[in-house]
């Protein structure tokens, strides 16, 4: 396997989340070269390099950037999404912690590209430990003088997953509940009090450095064509070594599984992979088999790339408790603003409850897929649909597993 | 009772209002705040920052019931927040959570912590706690006692 260390070069380095050790190892050293560019060039360049949003959704951020107005009259902001907070996934804490100055570096260059003077860090509230490391770089950076022209700002969450959508986010930045907001019907930025805004995850923010760096090119020399260089993937559950692993797009997945993360834990056999974090559909052992780790593939297979955090479970896991402990958190973690999806979550977890505890009848089942039909498509985000096709792969791919509870 | 933020606080709120295009978006920092220093968040405290964020209170009471990790009665048990979610539990979180029901704690169970490379986690104060097995649990609860 071809090691790319992109977003991880200094992970590894003692102190690697201090000015000095971090300086040492060329952190800040693409900022001499941004000078060089106006900043429509520097959008230009992210969008050849093909770098898409490392957050879930992986879209391009270049043609995100290009949404932000160069003239506008009212002023531009930046919005860091560190509300880390999908089941499975833990890579932007690796950053933050490991090497906060890559961010800030990252989040200067972003902010010079869309003219934006201020950036805000949204970042979970449970990742307290980690924003106080973020927070002594950037104290650090005010005092090289890095933070003159630009500021930066963590804001705080405080326990909700849904923030991490990014107009859930922007409204609990405006200080309200983290309620999603409509889907406008042409493209244009995000919106922070009325002022244009862009919203991008820690991952994709700390990947700009190593481009203006090292040009577009040298980023799409990594991963496939359409899913262009690296991402921190992860693995968690039943494997050898969890953790936080940088690959290129296009990796196989067994090949990754068995690399970094040598093999299923006790010997086992592996079952299934929920590939990208919880709210991706999962796979059974033979898809994995198949899998590449880019955008395409994992679609192709009828699930999602999301963030990268896989989840990995050995041969003796049941599917039945797995599901319930999943729609356990979505109606725990659904925002309440939309009918289908707050009624819907909690509706299915109970059937999945009622099937684990052998209570269940043939039309439970049934029952429980009607439900996930109703919640596709109906809502304002994306939450209960990806719920709904997380209940229907479980019980296309493994049906036998629930039939034998009822 | 009333609510007064100290000193500091009231510092860093003025601070921080230079920081946002609206203070409005000081709602959770300043609940965060009196959370720290009083250790839950009372209707007094809503109403206090009500005043100073120039947002209605009600609206201040639906933000602080909308995230979990606010706090909106005291408590003088040690509060232990295990991770539920799945690769915590495929990694043994309900034997830790049998354990922990044996000790004289609060347990809140929560989702996702973000430490599913380290799972079983539990977080005491902030503090993340990962690799959890029985024994570095009770090392863990004697040390904090």
């Amino acid at each position: 396997m071809r090691e790319c260390k992109i977003v991880s070069s200094r992970f590894h380095l003692k102190g690697s989340h201090t000015f000095r050790v971090a300086k040492e190892n060329g952190v800040y050293k693409s900022l001499e070269k941004v000078k060089g560019y106006i900043p429509l060039e520097i959008i230009e360049i992210i969008k050849e390099s093909g770098l898409r949003g490392k957050g879930g959704g992986g879209a391009f951020a270049g043609e995100k950037w290009a949404l932000m107005p160069q003239n506008s009259t009212k002023p531009s902001f930046l919005v860091v999404n560190c509300d880390e907070s999908e089941p499975g996934t833990f890579k932007d804490r690796q950053i933050i912690s490991q090497d906060p100055h890559l961010l800030i570096e990252g989040i200067l260059i972003t902010c010079y590209a869309i003219k934006a003077r201020h950036a805000y860090i949204y970042i979970r509230g449970e990742y307290k430990p980690f924003q106080d490391i973020l927070q002594g770089a950037i104290d650090e950076a005010y005092q090289e003088g890095l933070l003159d022209t630009c500021d930066i700002t963590i804001h705080r969450g405080a326990g909700a997953y849904i923030c991490g959508e990014k107009s859930a986010l922007l409204e609990s930045l405006e200080g309200k509940r983290g309620h999603p907001r409509l889907k406008p019907k042409q493209k244009e930025p995000e919106w922070f009090f009325g002022n244009p805004t862009l919203v991008n995850n820690v991952e994709t923010i700390a990947t700009v450095p190593f481009i203006l760096e090292n040009g577009a090119d040298a980023y799409k020399a990594f991963g496939t064509q359409k899913s262009a260089g690296t991402l921190l993937f992860a693995m968690s559950g039943h494997i050898n070594r969890a953790g936080v692993y940088e690959a290129e797009f296009g990796t196989p997945m067994m090949e990754y599984i068995n690399y970094f993360g040598g093999g299923i834990k006790n010997g086992k056999k592996l079952k299934a992979i929920i590939p990208g974090g919880a709210s991706t559909p999962i796979l059974t052992a033979e898809e994995v088999s198949k899998a590449t780790l880019d955008y395409e593939t994992m679609r192709s297979l009828g699930s999602a790339l999301g963030t990268g955090g896989m989840i990995v479970m050995d041969e003796d896991t049941c599917m039945v408790e797995v599901l319930k402990n999943l729609l356990e958190f979505y109606h725990e973690e659904s925002c309440g603003q939309c009918t289908p999806c707050r009624e819907g979550t909690g509706w299915t977890d109970k059937l999945v409850g009622k099937i684990l505890n052998k209570e269940g009848t043939k039309k439970d089942i049934d029952k429980l897929l009607e439900v996930a039909t109703t919640m596709n498509g109906k809502t304002i985000c994306v939450f209960a649909p990806a719920v709904s096709g997380v209940i229907t792969a479980f019980l296309t791919k493994f049906r036998d597993e629930f039939e034998v509870k009822l | 009772m009333s609510f007064h933020f100290s000193e500091e606080n009231i510092l860093k709120i003025n601070a921080l209002k230079k920081r946002y295009p609206s203070s409005k978006s000081l709602s959770l920092p300043c609940l965060w705040m009196v959370q720290y220093q009083e250790g839950y968040i009372s209707l007094d405290a809503m109403d206090t920052i009500s005043k100073i964020i120039d947002m209605p209170s009600m609206e201040i009471y639906r933000v602080a019931t909308f995230y979990s990790m606010f706090r909106l009665s005291s408590s003088d048990k040690l509060t232990i927040s295990l991770c539920k979610t799945l690769s915590c539990k495929l990694c043994g979180s309900d034997k830790i959570l049998k354990h922990l029901k044996e000790k004289e704690v609060n347990i809140e169970l929560v989702e996702c912590l973000g430490s599913c490379g380290t799972a079983p986690v539990m977080q005491i104060n902030d503090t993340f706690y990962e690799n959890l097995t029985l024994e570095t649990v009770d090392k863990i609860l004697e040390e904090l006692e």
